[in-house]
């Protein structure tokens, strides 16, 4: 999945001669924590967070601080800017996000900008991933790590007729010669395929933990 | 009229909804509760009503046109796109008249609606119906038409009534709860396993409605291997203030009985206790809140030897303002039937807990369903 199918295209900026001001209302205009900041050539020169603009602004008891407020935002924006680019893949996006511990990315082509990834639009796309959106059953699958497994795997369910809606795979915490599949399948009767695998060296661990 | 004046809907033609024999959806439980509750004198003639078949035309008040008109070529056996429709899957497969046998299904829910909105009973049973997972545009989870959310519609349609939509089997009422998400007039709440493993993996708590509908859907998603008491724990308290909160004019019910530790497909781990405690419960809230008017339905119940006749006599039992049955079950009854079970069936009302295996988990358990359901109902407690 590529960094273009997950962006927002509709991205609210600013640029560098904006105040602190304009940045707060439209940080709580549109709910969003992010403003890139561009040129004339919606060029992004810089970034700033709502907790950049927390930083900045004024006590709320503070009476006198129009002065503050009218500030320019090229003082308080960070730069230079990480950047993604549509083709990107998602889990580098994600990497980003981890490494760097922070929430988001502006997505440049050709210098300019076309859109921005959050930290919410991975969340939506990992709960994506799983699959949960369409009515099916779980079963997690432990599987030697190996050529074909897989395959093998899918092959009782189209035995049974049975839709796969998603498939991810983790390694094994407790054995790193083994993975565990976590399949959704679309069916209510997940009893036929269980009892199929139990004459097979795939061990179904769902959900037999009510110890 | 009595105020617990019950009607029993049931027709021969009830059986025709059947998938094939290795199907776990299955249809002679109908049969085998029937008749036990003849075999205790608990169902008289009188009170048993067949229903009359209903047009077609009342499907298109929930399902789509195409829906509607592929069910009717799978019946005759014609091929339909089986993704779309979810029709020839390993849960619905198809079966010769299907399309008739669905109508009769819901014929029989409309049946009950009927018989309580006309005044000629105060609550009405149809053990046939229940299909909770049918959807406007497919089949889901052995479900073709949804005769729940049709009821339900015919309801608001003739009566404008507010209607409490009450869901106890172990599976997320998603295809009722999904016809009235935007709906202020019908709330929906529905108690089962958290679809963390089980299909079809809904009802979260975060499911509350949206747009005017927003804060009348209510799910209770209780952990695996809950048991009897945590289970009605959760049920009780929640069921009193979502009551409370929306006030309906009628209560229409869902008893899946699929709960039960004996059930293949589950694993909430309850006794026969619930099946008692919960139409004990809905019956007094009827009476408290709708003069009376209740429609129960089926669902669920994949162990139709040794759970589903007894879960389901006792809901009749209760409905007609008795208490539970207590003690042996009929030997007539046990003669007949113990020759034609796979199993062993049981002779008492209340399960003797003797394959029954405790958890060990139990205090954690209870404490996650606490935690849960304080979560849910804290949204009517803050509105």
């Amino acid at each position: 999945m590529l960094v273009k199918d997950i962006m927002k295209k509709d991205v609210h900026t600013l640029m560098s001669n904006h105040t602190i001001l304009d940045a707060i209302q439209l940080l709580e205009l549109h709910h969003i924590r992010h403003i890139p900041i561009v040129n004339e050539q919606q060029h992004v020169i810089g970034i700033i967070s709502d907790r950049d603009v927390r930083d900045a602004r004024p006590s709320i008891f503070d009476e006198n601080n129009n002065e503050i407020l009218a500030t320019p935002i090229h003082k308080i924006m960070s730069t230079p800017v990480i950047t993604a680019h549509p083709n990107d893949f998602f889990e580098e996006v994600a990497s980003i996000f981890y490494k760097k511990s922070f929430a988001c990315v502006p997505v440049i082509k050709n210098n300019q900008l076309v859109g921005i990834v959050t930290e919410k639009d991975m969340l939506h796309t990992f709960i994506q991933l799983t699959g949960t959106d369409s009515p099916s059953t779980q079963i997690e699958i432990k599987v030697p790590d190996q050529i074909g497994v897989l395959s093998e795997v899918c092959h009782y369910f189209t035995k049974r007729n049975i839709k796969i809606v998603s498939v991810y795979n983790y390694p094994d915490p407790k054995d790193s010669s083994y993975n565990i599949l976590v399949f959704r399948i679309q069916t209510m009767n997940p009893m036929p395929v269980i009892e199929d695998f139990k004459d097979s060296e795939y061990q179904i661990l769902y959900p037999y933990w009510e110890d | 009229m009595n105020s617990n004046d019950s009607v029993f809907i049931y027709s021969d033609a009830f059986l025709n909804y059947s998938f094939h024999e290795d199907h776990p959806f299955n249809q002679n439980r109908l049969v085998l509760t029937k008749d036990l509750l003849i075999k205790h004198n608990a169902l008289t003639s009188k009170q048993i009503i067949e229903p009359k078949m209903i047009s077609e035309d009342i499907l298109s008040t929930i399902h789509e046109t195409n829906y509607i008109q592929a069910v009717k070529k799978a019946s005759s056996n014609e091929a339909v796109d089986v993704v779309k429709y979810g029709i020839g899957t390993n849960d619905t497969p198809k079966f010769s008249n299907m399309f008739q046998a669905s109508l009769q299904t819901v014929s029989g829910s409309i049946e009950a609606c009927k018989q309580v909105l006309e005044g000629k009973a105060t609550h009405a049973m149809n053990l046939a119906g229940g299909l909770h997972h049918g959807f406007p545009n497919r089949a889901s989870g052995f479900c073709i038409f949804n005769d729940i959310a049709l009821s339900i519609q015919y309801i608001r349609d003739h009566y404008n009534l507010r209607v409490l939509y009450i869901d106890t089997d172990a599976h997320h009422g998603d295809g009722v709860q999904h016809c009235f998400y935007d709906d202020p007039n019908v709330c929906t709440i529905s108690f089962h396993e958290t679809g963390r493993y089980l299909y079809p993996g809904t009802g979260k708590t975060n499911e509350r409605g949206i747009k005017e509908g927003f804060g009348y859907a209510f799910n209770f998603p209780l952990d695996a291997f809950t048991e009897d008491e945590s289970f009605m724990e959760v049920f009780q308290n929640a069921i009193e203030k979502v009551t409370d909160y929306f006030q309906p004019d009628i209560i229409v019910s869902q008893h899946g009985v699929d709960a039960h530790f004996l059930d293949p497909l589950t694993h909430l781990h309850s006794t026969t206790y619930i099946f008692e405690e919960i139409p004990s419960i809905i019956h007094r809230l009827a009476h408290q809140y709708c003069n009376g008017k209740w429609v129960a339905l089926g669902g669920g119940g994949y162990d139709i030897w040794r759970v589903v006749p007894r879960a389901w006599s006792q809901l009749w039992q209760v409905m007609n303002g008795n208490k539970p049955f207590t003690g042996d079950l009929s030997q007539a009854w046990l003669q007949k039937w113990q020759p034609l079970a796979p199993v062993q069936l049981p002779h008492s009302w209340q399960d003797q807990k003797t394959d029954y295996k405790e958890i060990p988990r139990r205090g954690e358990i209870t404490e996650t369903n606490q935690r849960m359901y304080k979560q849910v109902l804290r949204f009517i407690e803050i509105n």
